[in-house]
């Protein structure tokens, strides 16, 4: 009865809220839909035709495609590195280590330097994956200039955020056990993570990083329209300067180059994890 | 009691050597194509500019008069991420249904199927069709499609929405068929027995099993739509995503912080709005 009475209520206001939305963004499908609506997308699918395939513009594009795919390369290992740096501090067994720190005596002093440091690393990695890589990249395009090294200091930024809270809640799960079993034989903390956490978190961290290679394939390709370089930047170009017909091969480019990474990470994921 | 020398991990695959040598290259290469300059971060230059901006934003834009602009592009962003997460939801069921093996073709239900070539064809066309169609909206990225979109239909949120619809109906689609095809056939089977039709089964064997699965996976991606729609203002497909690009051409730092408040609240409130929604659901 209980559960009957949430449904009811939260689909009663799914459904006012959508038909507020609906009234006040003025959006009417049948006249998307509708002869006139229809009328704009064909002459706009027709001027795309036939697509742009001179070599010159292959070449460029062809470049193009593979600054994205290095951008996305790059902005993911950066990640990686950045929130590999943060997590000696954001993994709580790590710092207020439950196995770790059982024989370790705790002053107040040593107990607030440790919460200082989880609390601290925990919200640089909620303010570097809340931020849009989109807005880190204008922000690092003031400070590095135009180009794609913009986009991988952006990728690499907001995905650390990403990474760095979802490799901390790895490593937290891992089995504790083989680690006080290193920890009894007197192993240093270094010793136990390296031999005791990393080697059980490994897979599902490459896991991740992977996935996250497929996302960032994606933001890369868009990461152009502020300037930061890759196909979107081309893209952008051409759409403002109406040259239609190099729209379609730049679209077929993004897809190639997304279909391509997805590949690449499968492949991987089954030879790696 | 001094620490053990452990060895460093020696078991070596050759094929880990060559996925090293080829990542280094990789990463060589990548770095070359674009063009990264390490340097760059320090230069006086570099940092002057970080510093202006770090200084611009505090303290944040906070007259009556700029928070109450920010209201309409907020509330344009929640609109969007509904309507676009609605419509994609409305178009990757239907997709799924067609995109999912065991409801045309594969599993114990069709054991008994027979026909000729024709027979097969018809039953596994809509499957790689749908399948096919899926993959090429996914794969293109919700920006291009506002972009696209803007300049067919003009400024505004309505391309937003349709943007929004078609990506993560790509994406909503993908999930609801593999959900699909991961139901118990049990059940499916015993409605078969009864004489239900393909459609019968659809909505009384399959929809009830996935949907829990279903709608949880809808409400995360309604999480991504508001952070994507939120983004949606920089092709010009309104909310809040036009008005920090205009901050940031116009060295407006205080309002680029408060618009990055504004989004980083927005984002927060989502993920916890939509756990709980998750913990009613599941």
């Amino acid at each position: 009865m209980r559960r009957h009475g949430w449904s009811l209520l939260l689909g009663l206001s799914l459904g006012a809220l959508t038909v507020w939305s609906l009234l006040d963004t003025g959006l009417s499908l049948p006249a998307l839909l509708g002869a006139e609506g229809r009328r704009q997308m064909a002459l706009f699918v027709q001027r795309l035709f036939p697509p742009d395939l001179s070599p010159a513009l292959l070449r460029q594009v062809g470049q193009r495609a593979l600054e994205t795919l290095a951008v996305s390369f790059l902005g993911t290992l950066l990640a990686v590195g950045l929130a590999a740096g943060l997590l000696g501090g954001a993994t709580r067994t790590l710092v207020q280590g439950a196995a770790f720190a059982e024989a370790v005596p705790r002053g107040k002093l040593r107990r607030l330097g440790q919460a200082l440091a989880y609390g601290s690393a925990r919200a640089l990695l909620t303010l570097f994956r809340a931020v849009p890589e989109l807005i880190w990249a204008l922000l690092f395009i003031l400070v590095v200039g135009l180009g794609p090294f913009a986009g991988v200091l952006a990728l690499g930024v907001h995905t650390a955020g990403v990474l760095g809270r979802l490799f901390a809640e790895v490593l937290e799960n891992v089995d504790r056990r083989p680690c006080e079993a290193l920890q009894a034989l007197g192993a240093s903390r270094l010793q136990v993570f390296l031999y005791g956490m990393l080697p059980q978190a490994l897979p599902e961290l490459l896991s991740f990083a992977l996935y996250r290679w497929e996302v960032n394939i994606r933001a890369a390709a868009i990461l152009g329209f502020v300037g930061a370089g890759g196909l979107g930047q081309q893209l952008f170009v051409a759409l403002n300067l109406f040259l239609h017909q190099q729209l379609l091969t730049l679209i077929a480019a993004t897809l190639g180059l997304v279909i391509l990474v997805d590949a690449c990470s499968a492949l991987l994921r089954r030879l790696l994890v | 009691m001094s620490a053990p020398s452990l060895p460093f991990p020696s078991k070596r695959r050759p094929l880990s050597s060559l996925l090293a040598v080829l990542f280094l290259g990789a990463v060589v290469l990548s770095a070359r194509v674009a063009e990264v300059r390490p340097q760059a971060l320090l230069a006086p230059e570099a940092l002057e500019h970080l510093w202006a901006f770090v200084r611009g934003m505090v303290p944040p834009a906070h007259s009556p008069a700029f928070l109450r602009s920010l209201l309409t592009p907020l509330r344009e962003t929640v609109q969007m991420a509904l309507l676009g997460t609605l419509l994609a939801a409305a178009l990757g069921l239907p997709l799924a249904v067609l995109a999912a093996s065991t409801v045309l073709f594969a599993g114990p239900l069709h054991e008994a199927a027979r026909g000729g070539p024709l027979r097969w064809l018809a039953r596994r066309l809509p499957y790689l069709l749908s399948r096919l169609l899926l993959n090429v909206l996914r794969a293109i990225p919700e920006l291009v499609w506002a972009l696209l979109f803007v300049r067919v239909l003009g400024l505004g949120p309505a391309p937003g929405v349709l943007a929004l619809g078609i990506s993560y109906g790509g994406m909503i689609g993908k999930v609801y068929a593999d959900l699909l095809e991961g139901v118990d056939p049990g059940p499916l089977l015993a409605l078969q027995s009864t004489g239900a039709s393909r459609l019968q089964l659809v909505l009384y064997g399959w929809l009830p099993q996935a949907l829990p699965n279903m709608l949880a996976y809808t409400l995360y991606r309604w999480e991504c739509a508001l952070r994507a729609s939120a983004l949606m203002g920089f092709v010009g497909a309104g909310g809040i995503g036009q008005h920090i690009e205009l901050a940031m051409r116009m060295f407006a730092y205080d309002e680029v912080a408060s618009l990055i408040l504004v989004v980083f609240c927005l984002s927060a409130a989502v993920e916890r709005l939509g756990d709980a929604l998750r913990r009613r659901l599941l």
